[in-house]
């Protein structure tokens, strides 16, 4: 009975997730569509040669690991500093209505959230440059050319999407520590500061450890909406926008090379892969209590 | 001078509240960051609501510059494209839902049985797949070549059914709220796994099958990734993927006066306000989201809380 319980799962995971990683021998062959991929001739390690020539690998590596590591560090520090002080705030009904509305972002597709994004900075009638910078005597910057304060625009809208999850996340765990350590604490003359310190972030490390493990399982893969919607697929900014996720579709479905796709995506898949497991082991070895595996 | 516990919990002691001037900075703080979510928003409506005139030479305003409906008005005259769209949207994200949540559990709840041998095994087979994926390029040519799914709704609920992240929450919610001796008792009065399954697991596990369906509500009716993939004829348009449409259309067409000159000699129309319909266009998008939010969001904090529990 368990079986067939099983049955409809194993065969979406079959589809989805187990013969496409069979299909990985496609980044070490040629395809021709007449032989079929089992049938197209094995080109060995040429597709990876050709993806590590290219001054493409350099740039998408980097964007990905950058962009990634500041996200983390983000969605890590700025939540918890908020949930803190929410946690602090005395009207319940205020600390709640900021949840709400903090959390909004999280609910608008990356479309709508590129839309948002447009219409403060598009040329002649974002609100940057239609009102805002005039308005301060500034010349209007051309956004989507510009590609200096990409690296600034992009973080801002991952954080600013994301917060409310993880605010949340942060809340429930502080909500869940026992009053009586705070109790005890304030009998023994433990001011706020050295609560926070003493009890709360202990005490929450688990949770903040396991969301960190999963973001940084997942350093090599970008938020392909943030970095192919927001910035408009605008060619001038690809040094700073193109991310591993965003070269592979292009390579893939803009300029059909498949190979050179595969190399790129199997590439991802087996450095996220052995992230995931050093920086588990690194956890395991400090606390095992805190592994996710 | 020691106090009285009562008033330590009632909070009444000012030493564990926090001073007078940091909480009006906090609050400060808090009305600032939530205007920041709410007005990027305001800015859209703004426009959606102007004269297309006045954002041409104004630029976006916070406020409507002259009234206008006049984009929400053009928008209806495409009424079957939009009800059309909302359709597929709705009909993916019912259907992916339902399907996620009972292929969901039907999984989990075998792998949280302490008495099923292979449980190990297939909880693992279910974790690999967090851990390795084979790319995009093979699992598009599974879905194109393989299933020969393209252009169909089935591409666009399929790949987004399993969830290796709430099979592993789900298991543990099934482990650690459904008491085996109560399986086991039910086991002795002769109701098959299955019975079990329905009439006690699932009536138990109500608050984890409904942040699993929340959460896979917003998945489905928030993806365009699966229509960018697989969608090439104009007749699945889900709603977001109508957004992105909209927006590079509009942007080919502004920077190719070649296609606008083409368009004016087809008879096309090239003068509608191109603007404030986008905006239009995306506070209609955005409507049910914003609508369904507020009651959304109070589970969804439950749901956290659930997926907080450790795997």
């Amino acid at each position: 009975m368990f079986y067939a319980m099983m049955l409809p799962a194993v065969i979406l995971l079959v589809i989805n997730n187990y013969i496409p990683m069979l299909g990985i021998i496609i980044a070490f062959k040629t395809i021709n569509y007449q032989d079929g991929i089992l049938g197209s001739p094995w080109s060995g390690m040429k597709n990876f040669e050709y993806l590590f020539a290219s001054k493409d690998s350099y740039i998408i590596i980097r964007n990905t690991l950058l962009y990634n590591s500041l996200f983390i560090v983000l969605n890590l520090g700025l939540p918890l500093a908020f949930a803190l002080m929410l946690n602090e705030m005395k009207n319940r009904f205020l600390s709640k209505l900021h949840q709400t509305i903090m959390f909004l972002p999280y609910f608008l597709s990356m479309i709508v959230i590129s839309y948002l994004v447009y219409g403060f900075l598009s040329d002649e009638r974002g609100y940057f440059n239609g009102t805002l910078l005039p308005a301060m005597g500034l010349e209007p910057v051309r956004w989507y050319f510009t590609k200096e304060v990409w690296p600034v625009i992009l973080p801002i809208i991952n954080t600013w999407k994301n917060m409310g999850y993880y605010t949340v996340v942060y809340m429930a765990a502080i909500i869940g520590i026992d009053e009586e350590y705070y109790e005890a604490a304030t009998i023994d003359g433990a001011n706020k500061w050295q609560q926070m310190k003493k009890i709360t972030i202990p005490l929450i490390t688990p949770v903040i450890t396991i969301m960190t493990l999963l973001q940084i399982g997942k350093i090599f893969n970008a938020d392909f909406g943030l970095f192919f919607q927001v910035p408009r697929e605008s060619g001038a900014l690809f040094p700073v926008t193109n991310v591993i996720d965003t070269y592979v579709y292009r390579t893939f479905l803009t300029v059909g090379d498949i190979g050179l796709s595969s190399a790129a995506g199997l590439f991802q898949s087996v450095v996220g892969f052995v992230l995931v497991f050093v920086s588990n082991w690194i956890v395991r070895r400090i606390n095992p209590e805190n592994a996710l595996f | 001078m020691a106090k009285p516990t009562s008033e330590l919990i009632s909070g009444s002691n000012s030493k564990n509240q926090i001073s007078g001037r940091a909480s009006v900075l906090i609050n400060t703080f808090f009305v600032i960051y939530s205007a920041l979510c709410i007005l990027p928003l305001l800015l859209i409506i703004s426009v959606s609501l102007s004269d297309e005139q006045s954002v041409m030479t104004h630029g976006y305003r916070f406020l409507p510059a002259n009234f206008n409906l006049a984009a929400y008005k053009f928008l209806i005259k495409d009424i079957d494209q939009i009800v059309h769209s909302y359709g597929i949207s709705i009909a993916v994200t019912v259907t992916g839902t339902i399907l996620s949540v009972i292929v969901i559990a039907l999984y989990a709840y075998p792998i949280s049985r302490s008495n099923f041998p292979q449980a190990k095994f297939f909880t693992f087979f279910v974790f690999l797949t967090m851990l390795i994926s084979g790319g995009l390029v093979p699992w598009y040519l599974v879905y194109v070549q393989m299933l020969d799914l393209r252009d169909t709704l089935w591409s666009l609920i399929m790949p987004l059914i399993m969830s290796a992240f709430w099979v592993l929450i789900m298991r543990t919610f099934f482990k650690e709220t459904v008491p085996e001796a109560v399986l086991e008792s039910a086991k002795i009065d002769g109701a098959g796994e299955l019975r079990i399954f329905i009439r006690i697991v699932l009536p138990l596990s109500l608050p984890v099958l409904a942040t699993v369906a929340l959460f896979q509500t917003l998945t489905y009716w928030n993806d365009w990734f699966l229509s960018l993939v697989f969608i090439t004829d104009n007749h699945n348009i889900s709603v977001q993927y109508f957004m992105y449409k909209m927006m590079v259309n509009i942007q080919y067409l502004s920077s190719n006066p070649n296609a606008m000159a083409e368009i004016t000699r087809a008879g096309g129309m090239v003068n509608f306000p191109s603007e404030t319909v986008r905006m239009a266009m995306v506070v209609v998008g955005v409507g049910p989201i914003i609508f369904a939010y507020p009651f959304f969001q109070k589970y969804f904090i439950k749901g956290l809380t659930v997926g907080s529990v450790k795997g």
